[in-house]
């Protein structure tokens, strides 16, 4: 059998969009290996959200145990790496998340599988599959082959439509025997950045800011509320503790791919271009003519953010 | 309680460079391409040296490569680290090697502590500190940050932003994840691997550059250590993105709105 796993995230309850392009990728997998998708959720009362795969056709192993109430990439390991032999999954695949770049190396370790991480794409078919990554900041592109009997990786998730619903779905009980008194990790706390606006990887349009806001991101914030968008950041802006961490666009920060992506006082450095790249549209909008950003963007306006962006927005309100 | 930490560097392309693959996709070219010290490792290092600043201890710096290596290693000992190792190999390697060639290292240096740099700015791979958790069967903490910003007070005071129980058994490690900050508490030996807003590294000061031509760098031979030397994740072929065609300007507002809604319809 060369069954795929594929790892759920939830949040309250329900799926991480991440999670269905992930599941997009596991079925476009496992027709090129003539395996079943299997998904595995895990956590403590996360019934719903192994329901919720199970809609999309999945045969679903839920390990629902106190002990998996927080995530710990020690504690979640054993699990995966027991789902995948009940489910004789020779290939494990989750998104390239944060939850996904820190769970799936360690529990494809315990498997003795290679892992490629934030894969772009699939060809090949049988034991052959090559996977496509980016290196260098997404100046390179590998073609890479995993020499290992087991195989994992994490997808990039802009890259893969989402899993579509479906019949014929179910949910079976994968037993947890994880000891929480020999953890060597606890969970401390969480601190939700709460916020009304839609998430930065699954905004229609991002607006974003750089060095050239100063610091002042009140316009582009209220930009991107007049247009339902999610607002990013370069490393510079977010260095600096004016906005959040998870703000951050980039190579090591979020990959975002929206229909319009609004840059306003970002140079354009590759670490971020990295980042951003994908976006249908990308509008630029700096002091500096020379800024790099301008090489990339389909339309580029030279000229000062803090009178373009209000300016910009009594367009948007009038809609003319 | 005084800490022993094992840092890892890795020399990588400088950020700053141009990157171009050759044209029969076997490498990238390496003319004119300059070499430094993985940002993220700089980090890595940093914290390491605060940590033994704070309470004492000794930072050993390690790194795998061919000769050259050792340049990055003494930059690391010019930043203040106390001692080096070269695990000697030429040839490829991958995540599940490096973290082999490192679990022996570990094991022969027995540090409290092993830092690492969240990924490489060349493979961007992101794994060789999970995997080495998991090799030690340690706890692991990735993507260590902290809830102050690198302009905060905290940071100009140099404070590390690992925090070290009072009986020197814990570590709390603040991480950056989707959707806001989370706090791990993680038991003595662990992996952490480090992310961009940790710290500002320090430059290496001349006297410290100095210093470090005359500390010890042990070399030994990755081929030494009983780990099996075949990369299981293969480079097949490497090729250069599609590039995005841009460049077109706008002259104001009302034209660049004109466009957006009439010509791309996003808006």
């Amino acid at each position: 059998m060369s069954n795929v796993l594929v790892l759920a995230e939830q949040s309250h309850g329900k799926l991480k969009k991440a999670t269905l392009a992930a599941m997009g990728a596991a079925q476009q997998l496992a027709k090129r290996t003539g395996g079943q998708v299997v998904g595995l959720v895990m956590g403590k009362g996360v019934q719903a959200a192994a329901d919720e795969m199970a809609s999309y056709g999945l045969t679903v192993r839920l390990a629902d145990a106190p002990v998996l109430e927080h995530y710990l990439a020690e504690s979640w390991t054993p699990v995966v790496a027991e789902a995948a032999k009940a489910a004789g999954a020779t290939w494990i695949v989750a998104a390239a998340t944060a939850f996904g770049k820190d769970l799936l190396p360690r529990a494809a370790a315990r498997l003795g599988a290679a892992t490629a991480t934030e894969v772009l794409s699939l060809s090949g078919d049988g034991a052959n599959v090559l996977l496509k990554r980016p290196m260098w900041a997404g100046n390179v592109i590998a073609e890479v082959e995993l020499a290992t009997p087991v195989k994992a990786f994490t997808i990039r998730p802009t890259e893969f439509a989402p899993a579509q619903k479906a019949g014929g779905g179910s949910v079976t009980a994968q037993p947890v025997a994880v000891d929480a008194g020999s953890l060597k990790t606890r969970f401390v706390e969480f601190q939700e950045v709460k916020s009304e606006r839609p998430e930065l990887t699954e905004a229609r349009v991002v607006v974003a800011g750089g060095r050239g806001t100063k610091g002042d991101f009140k316009e582009l914030e209220g930009l991107a509320d007049d247009l339902g968008a999610a607002v990013g950041a370069s490393r510079a802006a977010v260095d600096a503790g004016w906005v959040p961490n998870d703000w951050q666009v980039g190579q090591t920060g979020k990959v975002v791919a929206p229909e319009l992506y609004i840059a306003a006082g970002i140079s354009g450095a590759i670490q971020h271009v990295a980042g951003m790249k994908g976006a249908k549209v990308i509008v630029a909008i700096n002091k500096d003519p020379e800024a790099p950003i301008f090489q990339i963007a389909d339309y580029g306006l030279v000229g000062d953010l803090f009178k373009a962006i209000p300016e910009l927005r009594e367009k948007v309100k009038s809609g003319k | 309680m005084p800490l022993k930490i094992l840092v890892t560097v890795k020399r990588v392309e400088d950020p700053e460079s141009k990157i171009k693959v050759k044209p029969d996709g076997t490498g990238i070219v390496t003319d004119g391409v300059n070499y430094k010290m993985n940002p993220f490792d700089e980090i890595g290092v940093e914290e390491a040296l605060r940590l033994k600043e704070k309470h004492g201890g000794e930072v050993v710096v390690a790194s795998i490569g061919g000769d050259k290596s050792i340049t990055e290693i003494r930059s690391a000992l010019a930043m203040g680290a106390d001692r080096g190792v070269l695990l000697k190999h030429e040839g490829a390697l991958d995540p599940l090697l490096v973290s082999a060639l490192f679990q022996k290292l570990t094991e022969q240096e027995k540090p409290d502590l092993v830092l690492l740099g969240k990924q490489s700015i060349d493979d961007d791979q992101n794994q060789t500190g999970q995997i080495l958790a998991e090799r030690l069967a340690w706890a692991q903490a990735t993507f260590a940050s902290k809830k102050e910003s690198l302009e905060s007070e905290a940071e100009q005071k140099k404070q590390p932003g690992l925090v070290l129980s009072a009986d020197g058994k814990k570590m709390q490690v603040v991480r950056e994840v989707d959707g806001g900050v989370e706090t791990l508490e993680v038991s003595l030996p662990a992996v952490v691997t480090v992310d961009l807003r940790l710290n500002k590294p320090r430059f290496a000061s001349l006297p410290g550059i100095m210093k470090a031509k005359k500390k010890e760098v042990k070399e030994i031979a990755t081929a030494s250590l009983g780990v099996e030397l075949q990369p299981k994740v293969v480079v097949k072929k490497l090729f250069e993105p599609p590039k995005r065609a841009g460049g077109a300007k706008v002259a104001d507002v009302p034209e660049l709105w004109k466009k957006l809604h009439e010509e791309a319809k996003v808006v």
